[in-house]
């Protein structure tokens, strides 16, 4: 039983009141703090529940396609030289095109233990929408996911692929109309629908207990990972390295290696048209600490609170605040946060596709341009694990269009 | 006793209930306030609550969204707001003036300093919506200290424990949600309210006070027959267009009509 259970389940944090050091807590409207209660209750009872175990393990493995492949990139290594050794987590390959699914099975079962027939949830890319919406069409649950009217723009494929599974895509006028919009649209929707509706949050952010039951359900890439590379590399690796916008892909390929210390973490945050343009989505390189969305954390704002709006690329790196955990992991030295901009992103997205054939999502693309950078820095026969979190179709037009390709 | 404690004793003895305006701070504009305070007063405000605005209000409608929006694209700050406050100290000093906002902008303050700067420049409490009692150690401690009234709120989905919980962390009064949901108006009242309000003041000899989708004088009668007092906010932005002058006097004959519903 031990290998089914959740990571997390013996963890000491989050503590008791959803903290994770300063970071995190419940900072939302009274009306909803009932729900989280119940959530959270509902979550333990679960996590300990074989049948609920086994559903989600068989939903892994025969509907989103679980264990994902860890993949060698033998020519990208080599390219990159001195010995270096890349291994890719191949989340990339997942039903939906990205890790959101691992996420949204979980959620998606708890909503069923909860006997809530509607559920909500936010979304900047679209990834963590289609993969909601996926999971409500396959769960019979009625969907609505909010998104901002200028991601609906970027990222049109995405919004015929939630229509077509029978979601409502609400559009998302206010404020900066991305990520950061479609968040707060979401929590009005939940605060008014909440004795019927639950929120499938998307990343490891918002109230408490959501950052600890995302990491948990995202944790499953961290734990085949760290098999597959023991076999793979015969060794733990000495670096995991991952995209950082809200946090959960990274949180779930770090969170299982926390108690190897050997292994370090990178995060790598989106950058923009360069942290010194003050247009980014660095929130843990370039931020302070405030309160967004419900918890704790570091946050892209000016000296008044007012949240800044952000820029990136990526939809889905574009969000100025993250996940209470990695606060706490950049504050007590656990992980290292770094950035890249659109143009790395993009070097990134061209590097794995012309010496692999992969087409990595905008996300981890950043992660592969900053792994570029720092390769010269890395130890010789250094053993990388890269997050591979989704897939680049979703981003062809926008790649497309800024490396002209025709 | 403090403003909040003495209004709220005066109208009880006259048998009358609490009228709360709420307004944004700098909407439309930051020079319309003083004036409008006056206005209000006199058409009966017997409270008054001052939003400080927050790029991210997401226990707001879309009244209060925008108002927000536009408030801070007219540079309101906090700091500018507390001088506003002042400047309504120094003309009247006996209606409450409450702060309702966000706990980001005041953590960006400092909690201690704010707490500080809000009363001595005539602030007589402070609500802030995503800040539910468990939380409340951010504000407590320094409000306490500096005589700085804390408003916590209750909802239609607190149980009997949190309705308790609000209550006893709660000073000058007790915030009941009339509903479900986020500001604005709404048609008529939802079912239950009244149970609320009631079971609410079984737990406090604190006044109670409902807010969240009141908009007319019918909605302010009924809840006024159970709470002790009404807010209106989103209904009171909404008259507050065209010309300074046009704008304060629709929202004082507006104020007049609700508060001949609180008697």
């Amino acid at each position: 039983m031990a290998s089914q259970r959740l990571a997390g389940f013996q963890s000491g944090l989050p503590n008791q009141r959803g903290r994770f050091g300063p970071f995190g807590g419940k900072y939302v409207p009274e009306t909803l703090m009932a729900a989280l209660t119940e959530l959270e209750s509902v979550y333990r009872q679960a996590r300990r529940d074989r049948r609920f175990l086994s559903d989600l393990k068989s939903l892994q493995q025969t509907y989103a396609g679980r264990p994902t492949p860890l993949t060698f990139a033998g020519n990208l290594s080599k390219k990159l030289g001195r010995g270096i050794r890349v291994y890719l987590k191949r989340e990339d390959l997942l039903h939906t095109g990205a890790h959101k699914i691992n996420n949204t099975l979980g959620q998606g079962l708890l909503t069923l233990r909860m006997k809530k027939p509607r559920v909500i949830a936010e979304t900047g890319a679209g990834q963590h929408g289609v993969a909601t919406a996926t999971v409500a069409a396959l769960l019979g649950l009625r969907c609505d996911v909010t998104m901002g009217a200028v991601d609906i723009e970027r990222q049109r494929l995405n919004v015929f692929r939630m229509r077509t599974l029978g979601a409502r895509v609400v559009p998302v006028t206010s404020g900066s109309r991305t990520l950061k919009d479609a968040c707060n649209e979401a929590i009005r929707d939940w605060v008014t629908n909440v004795r019927t509706t639950h929120y499938i949050l998307g990343s490891v952010v918002g109230p408490h207990p959501y950052p600890m039951i995302v990491r948990d359900f995202q944790s499953v890439i961290g734990r085949e990972a760290r098999r597959q590379v023991l076999k793979a590399a015969g060794r733990l690796p000495d670096l995991a390295l991952a995209c950082v916008g809200g946090g959960s892909n990274a949180i779930g390929l770090f969170h299982p290696f926390a108690g190897d210390r050997s292994v370090r973490f990178i995060g790598v945050e989106a950058a923009g048209s360069g942290l010194a343009t003050g247009r980014h989505a660095a929130t843990l390189v370039k931020g302070t600490v405030g309160v967004l969305h419900g918890s704790k954390s570091f946050l892209l704002q000016d000296a008044d609170g007012q949240v800044k709006e952000t820029h990136s690329i990526s939809a889905g790196l574009d969000y100025p605040g993250v996940g209470p955990e990695h606060a706490w992991y950049k504050q007590s030295g656990r992980a290292t946060y770094l950035s890249a901009t659109d143009a790395e992103a993009l070097e990134g997205f061209e590097f794995l596709a012309r010496t692999e054939g992969i087409l990595p999502a905008l996300e981890p693309a950043h992660a592969i341009g900053c792994l570029k950078r720092i390769a010269p820095r890395l130890k010789r026969n250094s053993v990388v694990l890269l997050g591979l979190s989704g897939r680049g179709d979703k981003d062809m037009e926008t790649v497309a269009a800024r490396l002209k390709v025709r | 006793m403090s403003r909040i404690a003495s209004v709220f004793s005066r109208l009880r003895r006259n048998q009358e209930k609490a009228l709360i305006p709420y307004l944004t701070v700098g909407y439309p504009k930051l020079d319309w306030l003083a004036e409008a305070v006056t206005a209000f007063a006199e058409a009966g405000a017997d409270l008054l609550e001052l939003g400080i605005p927050f790029s991210d209000p997401l226990a707001d409608g879309p009244t209060i969204q925008a108002a927000s929006q536009q408030a801070l694209a007219g540079g309101v700050t906090m700091r500018k707001a507390l001088r506003q406050v002042e400047r309504i100290r120094k003309r009247n000093d006996r209606l409450p003036l409450i702060a309702m906002t966000y706990i980001n902008p005041i953590l960006a303050y400092g909690s201690r300093a704010f707490c500080r700067d809000a009363a001595a420049a005539g602030l007589d409490g402070v609500i802030v919506p995503d800040l539910p009692p468990e939380e409340g150690w951010e504000l407590i401690p320094s409000s306490r200290k500096a005589g700085l009234d804390t408003i916590f709120l209750a909802a239609p989905t607190s149980g009997p424990q949190r309705l308790t919980r609000a209550a006893r962390v709660s000073r000058g009064f007790v915030y009941y949600v009339s509903l479900t949901g986020v500001t604005g108006e709404r048609r008529g009242l939802p079912a239950g309210w009244a149970n609320g309000v009631r079971a609410l003041k079984r737990r406090t000899r604190l006044p109670v006070c409902v807010g969240f989708g009141v908009s007319t004088p019918e909605q302010v009668w009924q809840i006024t027959r159970e709470a002790d007092g009404v807010i209106v906010g989103s209904a009171l932005i909404r008259k507050l267009t065209g010309s300074r002058r046009e704008g304060i006097r629709r929202g004082a004959a507006f104020l007049k009509r609700l508060k001949g519903a609180c008697q």
